[in-house]
């Protein structure tokens, strides 16, 4: 399938240049409390792309229909209502990882991305762009708290997808998990370290010094 | 059409409500099933984990299965009450929350590991952020404690969450709830303190509220099977 340049950009902007975590700095909340561990990070990247991919193309179906007083009630019962509809299904079939992310399934309402790509491209755009736009800043997303969740759980808790990777002769010489990394703040300092990287490698991104 | 027009406005709001209503109670109803049965597989695996079992999420059912060989509830004097005996998720003994109004009885899980006999008995308690909860589970004299679980709604992760940890549980393994006849429970101190006539564990460093938690409800929880754990435990003298 061939895209267009356009939407390509709107696919694949989100993932690098117009980053929601590390250029817009969005959706910090979540991706501290929920990466401690890799399955729980993947698993919420990709109820956040879910959601907001579909609460972007309903929002962008209904865009001509929606009462302007309203706009933003009837975007928070969209978001709301699937958010929950995750969280049921969540619990169905994946209830462990469910118990991990605990409220934070429930908090993807107020995650700011959503409501910020409602606003912002879906009132505006037809459907199938923004449900691009919605999967492409759901991955922007995504893969940040996957990056972040990789090394917390391998430094911090010596395991991968809860599958030790750290080989038992490793702690016979000595070597100690990281218990700082299970706690939140590292997940701030990791983040720090992807801006600064990213930033580094597109010199567009930095503010100008006086 | 005018979307300004405040009739369309709330047409507009009932209608959107009512569909997503609709689709939310579907939703529900349709997982509803599967759902219960996750919590009460989940339930059989803390009742399991008190026994020094870890049962993966396929094995729980099995595994409850084979040891749990009787359950009921008890009254405030320690009998059984008649009529309530059953294991599986629909008999009284499974579907009674502690702590909910309308309480019957007192739940009680009669489970045989190997040689031993060994009751389990649900516990309920306030942590420091949110609720608390466990397992106890005491072998044929009332008194001994074959093993123990606990589960937090939302302690602090590394401070009071520890009380989920096999370092922390397995110290409650062998110690005694009746001294000299007398229910005394089992207190949790800080680490490097000792206690005078009943046996003690050590709390967690950092996590004082979840451990005093703790403590509360090994003594309240526990203490409302007093009668029931001096039976058991005349009974074996």
């Amino acid at each position: 399938m061939a895209l267009s340049s356009k939407t390509k950009a709107v696919l694949l902007g989100p993932l690098s240049k117009n980053n929601p975590i590390i250029v817009q700095v969005l959706g910090i909340c979540s991706a501290l409390a929920v990466t401690s561990k890799l399955e729980p990070s993947l698993v919420m990247a990709i109820a956040v792309t879910i959601v907001t991919a579909f609460a972007n193309m309903i929002i962008s179906l209904l865009r001509k229909s929606i009462p302007n007083r309203i706009r933003i009630i009837v975007q928070l019962v969209v978001v709301a209502s699937l958010v929950t509809i995750v969280s049921e299904v969540l619990k169905a079939y994946s209830y462990d990882v469910n118990k991990q992310l605990s409220v934070f399934v429930g908090l993807i309402v107020t995650n700011c991305i959503l409501m910020g790509r409602l606003e912002a491209f879906a009132l505006g755009n037809g459907p199938w762009p923004s449900f691009l736009d919605g999967i492409g800043n759901g991955l922007g997303y995504g893969w940040i708290l996957v990056v972040v969740g990789f090394f917390r759980e391998l430094l911090g808790s010596g395991t991968l997808m809860n599958f030790q990777v750290i080989p038992d002769a490793l702690y016979e010489m000595g070597y100690e998990n990281n218990g700082l990394m299970v706690l939140a703040p590292m997940a701030l300092l990791l983040v720090g370290c992807i801006i600064w990287i990213h930033r580094a490698n597109n010199k567009e991104l930095q503010e100008k010094t006086n | 059409m005018n979307r300004e027009n405040s009739g369309y406005t709330i047409i507009y709001a009932a209608v959107m409500v009512i569909i997503v209503a609709l689709g939310l109670s579907f939703t529900h109803q349709v997982l509803n099933e599967k759902q219960t049965a996750n919590v009460n597989i989940d339930k059989m695996q803390q009742i399991l984990r008190s026994l020094n079992i870890d049962a993966s999420t396929d094995e729980a059912q099995a595994q409850y299965d084979a040891l749990v060989k009787n359950a009921y509830l008890v009254d405030n004097k320690g009998t059984k009450i008649e009529g309530t005996e059953g294991t599986t998720p629909n008999d009284p003994a499974f579907s009674t929350e502690l702590g909910s109004d309308d309480l019957q009885g007192l739940p009680v899980y009669e489970a045989q590991v190997g040689e031993t006999k060994v009751y389990v008995l649900p516990m309920r308690g306030a942590g420091l952020w949110g609720p608390i909860w466990g397992y106890l589970a005491v072998e044929a004299d009332g008194s001994t404690v074959y093993g123990s679980e606990f589960g937090h709604a939302s302690e602090t992760p590394g401070l009071g969450a520890e009380i989920v940890e096999p370092a922390f549980r397995s110290q409650f393994s062998g110690k005694e709830l009746i001294k000299e006849n007398e229910f005394r429970s089992i207190a949790v101190v800080k680490p490097g303190q000792r206690v005078a006539s009943r046996d003690y564990v050590d709390g967690i460093s950092g996590g004082t509220i979840t451990s005093k938690g703790v403590d509360a409800m090994l003594l309240n929880s526990i203490g409302d099977y007093e009668k029931f754990l001096m039976n058991l435990h005349a009974a074996q003298q």
